[in-house]
């Protein structure tokens, strides 16, 4: 299991109840329910991911995010889940407040478009960049809003979410994120991974 | 009450108060069983059946000489596992494989029932069938499933009886029979009711049969069954058995030919009389209505997993109706699973070999079994 969903599955207490939002094949939600005892269901548009998790025995719904999740009651998660998506998303910030309503906490992770080897593919070579966390060709990416952890954490603070953890994700070091270093870890990680409650 | 052999049947001696008011007893409940029930009795499903199904869900229909309509979901080491499951499936009343029926006898008059049979709904058609639990001394089924009407009865079974199943299929199914679905099977009830030998539904005191009727019933009825891209591939504009156009009214086409053969061996197995009953029943369910509006309140008293399924090319039972079923659920927080699948065969894609749809049954039921044997 990748690093990132090590850090996530940290943040949960055992035995909560969890959404997975894009939950792919269910790798965090089969380590979720079988390591901390979570009750966790996950949402996934892709037909071939959804089979693989029921093939995991995991609770899928087919769905998409942007218009599947009003039909959760309010705080009815512990914790939602949303793993490098957000930036996928025509409307980053109705998903995000549909997070927040469903979950009474939520957990969500940026591709970090300020890390210096992006800044730097843009500089030098003057085409879209492509690192490891972002693949894709321009014409071909399924991210439409991507944004720096500056950007995410500025975003944040501007609708008044409280955020209860920051964490940086580089290589396979994970660090705080605090007001003194943003702009260091701005520039060194691959990953934001922001633990958030409205 | 039996005369076919082959047919078990449950003979329900408590009466049954049906929502018409008219109430039933001692009357015949037929079914059948594949696979074993364990020790523990925890490892039966109960299996529904859709409008012209019966109770012979796999192998060799005793009565018809064909497979069961169920024989590629249902079997050993198939979707639902009889070598692992204990599979119970039974005629729904109303029906003509030996369920009490309008093909029965009046107790009262030792006259055929015809239309004086009391008009059945889909809860009464589960009331019915709940019989079967005690008959066989299971507490609790680990599933029940079915598809389109077999769907409805998944669904008010698990309403009328929250505790009694462990995990809920509903499959191609809706909340809430549609107008057009109450169309079709209107113009269906039409056609029997306009055969001049349907003679008011005494077709048989008067040694007749509205064959041609239920035949056009079933036409039109199949043709909502499939998908005009299914329909398209296997027929297209081919010819039946003949060179060029014949400039009559015969069969030119292979897809009326193909029709006429799907009506024709319908007639020979089903009753025309129990086709009215039944589609009746169907038109009245209206789960929503029948919790004023609120469908997640019929799934709030279950602690049951549910996985809901639905086929793309299936425009009779749409996915956002199985859609509507998973919202009620996931509104009030209960534990479902969903999953549309890519299918051109229409409605009827529930009953045939579509892999994608076999595999999610079987390991979601697989699992599901693993994971409630571990919670013991």
């Amino acid at each position: 299991m990748k690093n990132e969903f090590k850090i996530i599955s940290d943040l949960i207490e055992d035995n909560k109840k969890v959404l997975d939002v894009g939950c792919a094949d269910g790798t965090l939600m089969q380590f979720l329910k079988e390591n901390k005892n979570i009750n966790v269901r996950g949402l996934e548009i892709s037909k071939d991911k959804v089979q693989e998790c029921i093939a995991k025995g995991l609770t899928v719904i087919e769905g998409n995010a942007e218009k599947d999740l009003k039909q959760f009651p309010d705080k009815s998660f512990d914790y939602v889940v949303l793993s490098q998506t957000l930036q996928a998303f025509l409307s980053p910030e109705l998903v995000l407040d549909e997070l927040l309503r469903v979950g009474k906490k939520a957990i969500v992770t940026i591709p970090n478009f300020g890390n210096w080897k992006v800044r730097l593919h843009l500089l030098f070579k003057g085409t879209m960049p492509i690192t490891k966390s972002l693949p894709e060709q321009w014409h071909n990416t399924p991210n439409l809003h991507m944004c720096t952890i500056k950007d995410f954490v500025n975003f944040i603070k501007s609708k008044e979410i409280k955020m209860i953890k920051t964490l940086a994700l580089n290589n396979n070091n994970v660090s705080n994120i605090s007001n003194n270093n943003l702009g260091t870890k701005n520039l060194f990680a691959d990953l934001g991974i922001f633990l958030i409650e409205k | 009450m039996n005369t076919e052999k082959n047919i078990k049947t449950l003979v329900v001696k408590k009466p049954l108060k049906l929502d018409c008011g008219k109430t039933i007893n001692n009357f015949p409940v037929a079914f059948e069983t594949y696979g074993s029930l364990n020790e523990n009795k925890d490892n039966a499903i109960l299996v529904f059946h859709a409008l012209t199904g019966d109770q012979f869900v796999t192998g060799l229909n005793p009565i018809t000489k064909k497979d069961g309509w169920w024989s590629f979901a249902v079997g050993p080491d198939k979707a639902i596992d009889t070598n692992k499951y204990f599979v119970i499936c039974s005629n729904v009343i109303g029906g003509c494989m030996g369920s009490y029926g309008p093909s029965h006898k009046d107790p009262e008059t030792q006259k055929t029932f015809g239309t004086d049979f009391p008009v059945i709904t889909i809860n009464d058609m589960v009331n019915a069938q709940y019989n079967l639990l005690e008959h066989f001394g299971i507490n609790k089924l680990f599933a029940i499933t079915g598809g389109s009407m077999g769907g409805m009865q998944v669904l008010q079974f698990i309403t009328n009886f929250p505790d009694k199943a462990k995990t809920v299929i509903p499959i191609a199914t809706t909340s809430s029979h549609s107008a057009q679905n109450i169309a079709f099977n209107e113009l269906g009830r039409q056609a029997i009711t306009a055969d001049s030998n349907w003679k008011d539904g005494n077709y048989e005191a008067n040694n007749a049969n509205p064959g041609k009727g239920l035949a056009v019933a079933r036409m039109a009825a199949h043709i909502t069954y499939l998908s005009k891209k299914g329909l398209q591939e296997k027929f297209g504009r081919k010819l039946q058995e003949r060179e060029d156009l014949k400039f009559g009214f015969d069969a030119d086409f292979q897809i009326e030919s193909y029709l006429r053969y799907q009506g024709s061996v319908f007639v020979d197995r089903f009753d025309a009389n129990s086709y009215l009953y039944i589609t009746r029943a169907m038109d009245y369910f209206d789960l929503v209505k029948q919790f004023n509006g609120n469908l997640s309140d019929a799934f709030k008293n279950t602690k049951a997993k549910f996985f809901v399924i639905s086929f793309t090319s299936d425009w009779l039972y749409p996915t956002q109706e199985n859609k509507d079923i998973v919202i009620a659920l996931n509104s009030i927080g209960a534990d479902v699973g969903f999953v549309e699948i890519v299918s051109d065969k229409g409605h009827d894609s529930f009953l045939l070999d579509v892999p994608d749809f076999l595999n999610a049954l079987k390991n979601f039921l697989d699992k599901s079994y693993i994971e409630l044997e571990n919670e013991k």
